[in-house]
This record gives C-alpha cells, sequence and structure tokens, in this order.
C-alpha cells in the first residue's frame, strides 16, 4: 500500500452560509422538535419519531383545552360587572335564580370587587386604611427603585428599607404610642451609652490590645444598641394615631407583614447559622446544629400551633404576646433554619484556596467571611434562597390555623356569606387569590433569575 | 542578551547579603492525624536570600513553606518569622501573614473582585490604607508585572499566565518581607510558564527574599542561593545551585535528578 502523508493546503476553503436548519425560525423549530419526529433512517429511528408525534400532539391538545378551559371560565363567560347590585342573582342561572341560561360556567368577578378591601386590609378601620395605603405606597416605591435599572442610591434605598422603613411600617399599621416602662427606656439608654464609651476607649487602645482586636465587634454591638434604643423610643411615643388592634388585620397585609419579615429576619440569621454550623469553635457549632435540626424536624403547623396555644402556658400568667408576633417569631425562625442550610451548600462550594489565599494575606477570619467567602457563596445559592423565600411566602396561609386571616384565610371567611352564595363563588375566589399569590411569586422569580444573570462573572 | 545580563546582575546581586536571619526553623516536626510529613526541619534563611525547594511530590516541599506562614501548623519545635515565634497567639499569626507574601499553584486570585480589587483589599482591611493610595499602589505593581491595562477585569478574563502575575503583584501590594511560592508554574501552560518565571527573577534582583517550590531547574540554576532537595518529610540535601545539580552528594538526589532531567 502506497501511503502519501505529505499535504500542503494551496487554497483557503470557502467560508459557506450556514444551513437552513440552522438559523431563524427554521432553525429554532428543527432544533426544538422537527429534527426529533423525521427521523426515518431506520425501525428504531422511525418508531422514535412516530412516537415524538404522538406524544407532541397529546401535549399540545391538552395544554390548549387546558388553558382554553381556563380563559373561558375566567375571560369569555365571566361576569364583570354588577351595575344593579342584584349581588349573587348577577352570577346566578335560571335554575339558581338568577337571568343567565342553564349551561352558564364562568367567573362571578363583582363578587371579588365586592370583597377588595377585605382581601387587602381585612377587618381594618375603614377610616384608618391610609395608613396601610401609604405603607404599601412606600414599599412599593422603594422595591421599585431598586429593582428599576439605572437609578442612583440603589443602596442607601435598601438601607432605608431595611432599616427605617420596618419603624415606619409598624407606627403607621399598628398606631405606635406602646406602652413601655421608664425602667426599660433608661436601661436601654445606659446600655448604649456604656457601649459607646467602651468603643471609643477601645479604639484609643486605652483597654489594650485583646480589647482593641474586639472593636468590631463592639462596634456593632454599639450601632444594634443605639437602634433598639431608637426604635423603643420611637415605639413608645405618642402620635395620636388611633391603635389598630392586630386581629383585624387581615388578607394582603397579613401575607405581606409575615412574609416580609420572615424573608427579611431569615437571611442574616441564616447566615449567621450556617457560619456557625461551619465554625471551629465546639461549642457554637453544636448549638447551631441543634437549633437548625430542631427547626427542620418539625413542621410549620406544629410551630405556628405550639406558638399560639402552648406558649401562653409557659409564659407568666398576665404576661401577653401579641398572636400575630408569636406567628412572626415562629415563621422566621422556622425558615432561618432552612436558609441556613441552602447558604451552608454555598459555603462548601468556596474552594479552600480562597480561604488559603485570603489567610496568606492577613485577613481575619471575620474578612474572610464577609469580604471573600459570602459575596461567592450567597451568589451561588441565589435559586436556592429565592426558592426558600417563595416556599415562605406560601407557607403563611398556614396562619390561618391560628385564626390570623391571611389572603386565603380571608377569601375563604367570605364564602361564608349568602348574599354572594353561588356555585361559582368559591372557584372564583379560590381563582383570586391563586392569581394574586402567582403574580407576586412569579416576579420574584424572574427577579432572581435577572439578579443571578447579573450577578454572574466569568469563571 | 538580556538573559545574559540578568545573570550577571543576578550574580552581583548574589553577593551583596546581610547576615540576618529572617525565618529560623528549628527541629520542626509536623503531623496529619498520625502520618509524620516534616521530620526533623532544620532551616535558617538569610535576608535577600533566595531558596528553591524541590523534591518528589508528597515528600512535604509544600507543607513545609504553609508552615512558615502558619497555614498548617506545627506541633514541635521551633518557627521564627522576621524575629516572631509562630505559636497560637492569632494576633501574631495576622501580623506575619501580611508580611510573608504567598503565591499558590492555582492562583486563587478572588473571583468577584477585579484585578484592582484584588490587589487593594488586603491593603485596605488589613493595613487600612486609604483607597486611592492602595489603587496607586495596586497599579505600581500591576505596571510591574505588565498587565496594568487588565485592572478592571475579572480574573475569569485572563489567561492562566497573567492571573498567576497578578496574584504575585497582590502579595507584593502587602510590601512582603518575604515571598512564598508554592509551584508557581505547575498548573501553566508551557509558553504561559516564561512569563510567570520573568516576573520571578525580576523579583529576586530587587533583593526580595524568596522561597520557592518548584521543579523549574533552569529557573533554580538562574536565580538561587540555595536548592534544597526534601524527601520523606526530610531535608536530604542542600547546596549551592551547580554544585547540587553537578554533583549530588546523596543517592536519592541522584535518582530525582535523573528522573526529571532524564528526557
Amino acid at each position: 500500500m502506497k501511503s502519501n502523508i505529505s499535504y500542503v493546503r494551496k487554497q483557503d476553503a470557502p467560508i459557506l452560509p450556514p444551513p437552513i436548519n440552522q438559523v431563524g425560525i427554521i432553525g429554532w423549530l428543527w432544533r426544538n422538535g422537527i429534527s426529533s419526529m423525521t427521523n426515518f433512517s431506520s425501525i428504531a429511528n422511525s418508531a422514535q419519531s412516530l412516537a415524538m408525534i404522538a406524544i407532541s400532539f397529546i401535549i399540545l391538545y391538552l395544554g390548549i383545552t387546558g388553558i382554553w378551559t381556563l380563559i373561558d371560565f375566567a375571560f369569555i363567560q365571566a361576569i364583570w360587572s354588577d351595575e344593579d347590585e342584584l349581588k349573587r342573582l348577577a352570577c346566578a342561572t335560571t335554575l339558581q335564580g338568577g337571568s343567565l341560561p342553564e349551561e352558564w360556567f364562568g367567573a362571578c368577578w363583582p363578587y371579588i370587587g365586592a370583597k377588595a378591601k377585605l382581601l387587602v386590609y381585612g377587618m381594618y378601620d375603614i377610616e384608618e386604611i391610609w395608613r396601610v395605603n401609604i405603607t404599601y405606597l412606600i414599599l412599593i416605591l422603594g422595591i421599585s427603585w431598586i429593582v428599576i435599572g439605572g437609578l442612583p442610591f440603589k443602596f442607601q434605598v435598601g438601607i432605608f428599607l431595611l432599616t427605617v422603613y420596618p419603624i415606619i411600617a409598624f407606627i403607621l399599621l399598628t398606631g405606635g404610642g406602646l406602652d413601655i416602662e421608664y425602667s426599660t427606656l433608661i436601661l436601654l439608654l445606659i446600655f448604649s451609652f456604656c457601649s459607646s464609651l467602651l468603643c471609643f476607649l477601645s479604639s484609643k487602645r486605652f483597654l489594650g490590645e485583646v480589647i482593641f482586636s474586639l472593636y468590631s465587634i463592639l462596634n456593632t454591638v454599639r450601632y444594634l444598641l443605639i437602634y433598639l434604643t431608637t426604635v423603643t423610643i420611637l415605639f413608645s411615643l405618642d402620635l395620636g394615631l388611633v391603635t389598630v388592634e392586630t386581629e383585624k388585620w387581615g388578607g394582603l397585609l397579613v401575607t405581606l407583614v409575615v412574609a416580609i419579615t420572615g424573608i427579611v429576619a431569615s437571611l442574616p440569621l441564616g447566615v449567621l447559622l450556617a457560619l456557625g454550623r461551619r465554625s471551629s469553635m465546639p461549642a457554637i457549632r453544636v448549638l447551631c446544629v441543634v437549633f437548625i435540626e430542631f427547626w427542620r424536624g418539625v413542621p410549620l403547623i406544629t410551630v405556628l400551633f405550639m406558638a399560639s396555644f402552648m406558649l401562653p402556658l409557659f409564659l407568666p400568667e398576665g404576661s401577653d404576646v401579641n398572636k400575630l408576633l408569636r406567628a412572626l417569631i415562629g415563621v422566621t425562625l422556622f425558615s432561618s433554619a432552612y436558609m441556613a442550610e441552602v447558604i451552608r451548600g454555598g459555603l462548601q462550594a468556596i474552594p479552600t484556596g480562597q480561604y488559603e489565599a485570603s489567610s496568606a494575606l492577613g485577613l481575619s477570619y471575620y474578612q474572610t467571611s464577609r469580604l471573600i467567602v459570602l459575596p461567592q457563596a450567597l451568589v451561588l445559592v441565589i435559586p436556592g434562597i429565592v426558592n426558600t423565600f417563595i416556599g415562605l411566602f406560601k407557607d403563611t396561609t398556614l396562619v390561618l390555623i391560628i385564626s390570623l386571616f391571611d389572603l386565603l384565610g380571608m377569601i375563604q371567611s367570605t364564602f361564608a356569606d349568602p348574599t354572594w352564595s353561588t356555585p361559582v363563588q368559591s372557584l372564583t375566589g379560590y381563582l383570586a387569590v391563586a392569581c394574586m399569590f402567582w403574580v407576586i411569586l412569579f416576579s420574584m422569580s424572574r427577579y432572581s433569575m435577572f439578579m443571578e444573570k447579573k450577578l454572574r462573572y466569568e469563571h | 542578551m538580556s538573559q545574559v545580563v540578568n545573570e550577571k546582575k543576578i550574580k552581583s546581586l548574589k553577593k551583596v547579603k546581610s547576615s540576618r536571619n529572617v525565618i529560623e526553623i528549628i527541629n520542626m516536626n509536623k503531623w496529619f492525624g498520625s502520618f509524620h510529613v516534616l521530620r526533623d526541619i532544620n532551616l535558617s534563611v538569610q535576608e535577600g536570600e533566595k531558596i528553591i525547594v524541590c523534591g518528589p511530590s508528597g515528600s512535604g516541599k509544600s507543607t513545609l513553606i504553609r508552615c512558615i506562614n502558619r497555614l498548617e501548623e506545627h506541633q514541635d519545635g521551633i518557627i521564627r518569622v522576621d524575629g516572631v515565634e509562630l505559636t497560637e497567639d492569632l494576633k501574631k499569626i495576622d501580623k506575619i501573614r501580611s508580611e510573608v507574601g504567598m503565591v499558590f499553584q492555582h492562583f486563587n486570585l478572588f473571583p468577584h473582585l477585579t484585578i484592582l480589587e484584588n490587589c487593594t483589599l488586603a491593603q485596605i482591611w488589613v493595613r487600612q490604607t486609604p483607597k486611592k493610595q492602595a489603587e496607586e499602589l495596586a497599579m505600581e505593581f500591576l505596571k510591574k508585572v505588565k498587565i496594568p491595562e487588565q485592572a478592571l477585569k475579572y480574573p475569569g478574563q485572563l489567561s492562566g499566565g497573567q492571573q498567576q502575575r497578578v496574584a504575585i503583584a497582590r502579595s507584593l501590594c502587602m510590601q512582603p518581607k518575604i515571598m512564598l511560592f508554592d509551584e508557581p508554574t505547575s498548573a501553566l501552560d508551557p509558553e504561559m510558564i516564561k512569563e510567570v518565571l520573568d516576573t520571578m527573577i525580576e523579583l529576586a534582583q530587587e533583593g526580595m527574599t524568596m522561597i520557592v517550590v518548584s521543579h523549574e531547574m533552569g529557573f533554580a540554576r538562574q536565580v538561587a542561593d540555595r536548592v534544597i532537595f526534601m524527601d520523606d518529610g526530610q531535608i536530604v540535601e542542600q547546596n549551592e545551585p551547580e554544585a547540587f545539580f553537578n554533583s549530588p552528594k546523596s543517592d536519592r538526589t541522584k535518582l530525582f535528578l535523573s528522573q526529571i532531567l532524564g528526557h
């Protein structure tokens, strides 16, 4: 056999346009379907292609009929207005005493319109509703400011939402004027003053190197104490707002209060627990493990139930912790345990080289965690964090069992109203609540995907 | 051409040496669990000295230099860096670490920070240098490793050789007295090894005290004052580079050299 391995290219190969099934709409269709349905080169391939065709059609059929049923119910057949104040009769068929044809089956939107106030504010005093509106408005403005690209002062707005806004919201929603004893206030003032003094002295190295090395911790404690004192003073001020008991809150208000408090509080708690679980100090590690495993081991319903009915038995007589507050604490601790595990996953994904490089530069454990490890770990686990947030948001519906009325609870309570009683009443109600949840949660999910993309650096 | 000039410069530099010991290791032992990784290590390094550590894999060379800035803890014996003994005292350790630069095999740059931020981070947080000043110093060292134009990119956008040079610049920004190199070129493609070695040669010429774990024998001949051969957790042989390569004394050294220079 004569072989000739010597070869020299004399002319460049021509650069050709791609085949038609690679680009454009045809290319997309080809890659996403047709290519898997048109392979008839052998018996096995033909069978596979036929199966793909059949499955595609079944899915298309089910999808279209399903969506059509929904559209038909929610839009086409639906009753949109009730100008004559007929209430239930506006949405009733002739058999049920109304004027609609017998085979009519659609949503009764006037019913949701009539209950809208209840859904958004609960039983909140009508003349005080402006307070809830302002609270909602600041929140929406703040969040949009952060979410919309290109606006300045995002960081400051974020800090405002996390520190000042909760105080405003609390005072507006409850009315403030908490009954706080002077002794508590004075104690807090003394603590803040002492910690500030300690901070100042240690920063000037008057108290020796050991205290100086604790300066950053001292500083954090000082700011926390000052914040706490300010908050207490503000809460105890009587601003002339009428007190609205939390028992009157309901609907979206309760859902948002529980969900947002849970979300905002569980993230930092989760970070601390996750770091604690990986700490080299056994006492801290054991404490964190026990905490996390306890809260992960009990169902949320049990937590809420215990907080609502068992806790008062253990507390000294006469002390009354607000039911909503108890639910808030329960939900927060519960989800912080989940958050901790999600974040721990992120921490474990950071290679040891990062810790080593950071230590080799002389950065301390806290600096390494804050500047090197957490920024990378948190970005890695954004999907997990948002997943926990979404779970938490939906779990707020469980506060129903301790007779707090969130969105779902509120709509269910209106089913008892006979003036709107029709066969489509509950369907319409559930559909409306489902839509509200879906809109909020879907936007959360999309925003997290956007953030993930934005924060992804080149690897 | 420049190589020749370099060598002359280095030769002249080698003679100018103070006699101060910046690193002293006395009867040091280290175990990983029950495994005795470093056995009876004695080593003193003078200011401005360049030492190459070589040896087969698993011989403890990386562990040895990681003990010097206490990324690994030793269990027995004394390590003194710049007159300060390494003990449990965290404050001393952080101080020593900020004065001992380290360059790793896999660069270990911080991927979420730009090149410039990688170089300023420790200055700002450990040395409390104002940001502007830190950035100026960082740019100076980035110029020195010849990549100032990459300052605003992220590590992932750079080639391996560039990343390693950034890692060197990042360490230099802390203005260390000693630089440790843990196999700085072994994760690099052949054409990138040279650019990193050139940077290290330049650093050596400026009189930096360097301990380099490396198998780059050409580099060792050119720069080193001393070559240390380790095997089985012990220092088996040390000598000046010429003598070490041309007439190794121990059989283990001979075997090792024949293996790495054999082809």
